[in-house]
């Protein structure tokens, strides 16, 4: 596979501005609910500061809180499985279906699934996958992969919804209002949920002491898709696990206000055990969680709950869309696991980032996010994955900035230059700032000069 | 299952033990968590503002006329309940194997053991409900609670659960999406509407 450029992936979606305006303000709306329900709580920092901890926590000793969690699951009669890598994943859950000879699944929203492309390896084995969240199921329509992790289809108009609908539904031509698209959208995945033979669903939170899981939607499809088949799978990342129950009540606080503005999600499922006759497995899936955690710079991002606070405030992901980033978990946090798991392939996501930091103050769970995407650009410099332009371009501002007298120089030569040079000298191909952009005009004077004028010479 | 998978447990475990983390110790839950001067006066806004609705009784024996106000229930054709004596059920829940016969329910009468005022949840499990299904597949609900099971943050809510059904759910308001364009409309895969019956 060939490398991820974000700026080029964003191309597109930048040059139909209105959309890219609308989409910033959609999710700027999201945003502005999630502050609101922030500030309704006088100890939202404490309750941040306490999730990190119990995340951090559980980092520190993860491989008892796995074991423990495994005890306790199977002694609820749930069977736990181990995958150390998407591949594994997937084979495990095609071995359990076709053990029960499954041929038509309904799969609630996991981001994990999405990252080990369970779809297409299930379809190809003739397993009808059916995407059962709204804005899932209108992305799987489509044929193409969320842009979101919480709102799937964000980057969608209604009238594009309407139109994938008329197409796959039969509702009417030109028809665009919600109530109507979603009743539809109930009316059709009512009959998958009533034919399937299993039911796939991802894990908010698996609780170490009691074995259970937690799984939250607003839609109440995780719970329609296993409350009915006779077989439920659970797909979990190992770093959702936390160590009590008790410790739920800080976490589903934190997510749904962080991640829509709602006090908590419509359902919060804890499921403990299979039900009666029927049964639960639990997939354990690593596929490069346990590398990051040996990495201290990046240990932190694993905290994560996978709310989108960090996308909805992010200048970058707002402006560029979810596709940009040509991965499962786009956005800041997504421009950290991803090249902390393939940096040849996602070398250009950390750069994607001006470096605001409120991405950071947004996180429920205090991950240092700007920080690590800072430090991700020198890991991504390291391993010799900069581009030639931006390596010579760093190389040059390096020396300059580093000697005084230099940058001194320099800019005393600008000030004068750059008025007469020809414009097809500076605005070229080497300067992708000045692509959309036009230089400042230049000061008569430096800074250095004008603040010795008034201050003098200290 | 199979030998690779065990060999997978061992190889995911041991990749985490080869790493040093440094130890973070486990917070207690002690701290200052908000306490509303009215939880019940909390929960009702709480619970209204996530789409639920809610209707007061003085006692329990006004249920049934209170019932029958609303369109939801007096509509239905098949009606379930999970309070005895109440909700004149049409359909035994109990009584059937196979949860895909509950697909026709219009109406359920539910019971809730805690409402948490902070963000209008109800916490209700499965004991002695064959098919959890009723929770999600049931187009209407009607859910009875009492104002002296009200707390008013999650933290105290978790304090008094018992985990020892295997099902519980917190379930905030009538199932929801907002998944076109930012819209919010009220019933998406679950009920289509949520009334909380308050007993005193």
């Amino acid at each position: 596979m060939h490398a991820i450029e974000h700026a080029k992936e964003a191309k597109e979606f930048i040059e139909s501005r209105g959309r890219a305006t609308w989409h910033d303000s959609a999710l700027w709306f999201v945003r502005a609910k999630r502050d609101k329900a922030a500030q309704s709580l006088p100890e939202w920092e404490i309750l941040r500061e306490t999730a990190s901890q119990i995340k951090q926590h559980t980092a520190s000793r993860l491989a008892d809180y796995l074991e423990k969690f495994e005890a306790n699951a199977t002694r609820l009669g749930a069977t736990v499985h181990w995958a150390a890598t998407a591949d594994e994943h997937n084979r495990i859950v095609m071995e359990i279906l076709q053990k029960h000879g499954a041929k038509k699944v309904v799969k609630s929203k996991s981001m994990l699934t999405e990252e080990c492309h369970l779809n297409p390896d299930l379809e190809a084995a003739g397993i009808e996958v059916v995407d059962t969240d709204l804005g899932e199921r209108i992305v799987q329509l489509r044929q193409e992969p969320p842009s979101h992790i919480v709102l799937p289809a964000i980057h969608i108009k209604k009238a594009e919804v309407g139109e994938v609908f008329h197409q796959h539904l039969g509702t009417d031509a030109g028809a665009d209002d919600p109530d109507y698209l979603t009743e539809a959208a109930r009316q059709h995945l009512r009959e998958k949920f009533c034919a399937a033979d299993a039911g796939i669903t991802g894990v908010n939170f698996a609780v170490a002491e009691t074995g259970e899981f937690v799984v939250c939607t607003n839609e109440g499809n995780a719970d329609l898709g296993t409350s009915l088949p006779p077989v439920h799978i659970a797909c979990m990342g190992i770093e959702k696990l936390i160590p009590r129950q008790k410790d739920l009540g800080v976490f589903l606080r934190l997510l749904a206000r962080s991640a829509t503005g709602q006090p908590i999600t419509t359902y919060s499922s804890h499921f403990r055990g299979p039900r009666s006759g029927c049964e639960l497995h639990i997939i354990l899936v690593d596929n490069g969680r346990s590398s990051i955690l040996g990495r201290e710079d990046f240990r932190r991002s694993l905290n994560c709950i996978r709310c989108g606070a960090c996308m909805n405030t992010c200048p970058v992901y707002r402006r560029s869309g979810g596709h940009s980033y040509g991965t499962t978990v786009p956005g800041p946090i997504g421009s950290i696991l991803a090249p902390a798991r393939d940096p040849g392939q996602h070398h250009s996501l950390p750069f994607a980032c001006s470096l605001c930091g409120s991405c950071t103050d947004v996180c429920p769970v205090k991950i240092d996010l700007h920080h690590q995407l800072l430090t991700m650009r020198g890991e991504v410099k390291k391993a010799g994955h900069l581009p030639a332009l931006k390596r010579w371009g760093m190389w040059a501002m390096g020396i300059v900035l580093r000697r005084n007298w230099l940058y001194g120089f320099l800019g005393s030569v600008g000030r004068k230059l750059l008025p007469l040079i020809p414009r097809p000298l500076i605005y070229n191909r080497m300067n992708m700032w000045g692509r959309q952009r036009e230089l400042p005009q230049t000061p008569a004077k430096s800074f250095r000069q004008l603040y010795r004028e008034r201050y003098g010479r200290k | 299952m199979v030998a690779n998978n065990k060999s997978d447990r061992t190889a995911i475990l041991n990749a985490i033990r080869q790493h040093e983390v440094s130890d973070v110790e486990l917070p207690d839950l002690n701290a200052d968590w908000i306490e509303y001067d009215s939880p019940l006066e909390q929960f009702v806004q709480s619970l209204e503002s996530v789409g639920g609705r809610v209707v007061r009784l003085e006692s329990l024996d006004q249920l049934g006329q209170e019932l029958e106000k609303l369109d939801s229930f007096a509509t239905a054709k098949v009606r379930c309940s999970l309070v005895a004596g109440q909700g004149s059920p049409t359909f035994e829940l109990n009584q059937v194997d196979d949860p895909h016969d509950l697909e026709d329910i219009d109406f359920a009468l539910l019971s809730a053991e805690l409402g948490v005022a902070e963000n209008g949840a109800v916490w209700m499990t499965d004991d002695g409900v064959r098919h959890r299904a009723v929770f999600f597949i049931a187009q209407h609900l009607g859910v009875l609670l009492s104002a002296s099971q009200i707390v008013s943050n999650l933290h105290q809510a978790y304090q008094r659960l018992e985990s020892s059904t295997a099902f519980g759910l917190f379930m905030s308001g009538p199932s929801k999406t907002a998944d076109i364009e930012q819209s919010l409309v009220i019933g998406a895969h679950g009920a289509r509407s949520l009334t909380l019956f308050l007993l005193p």
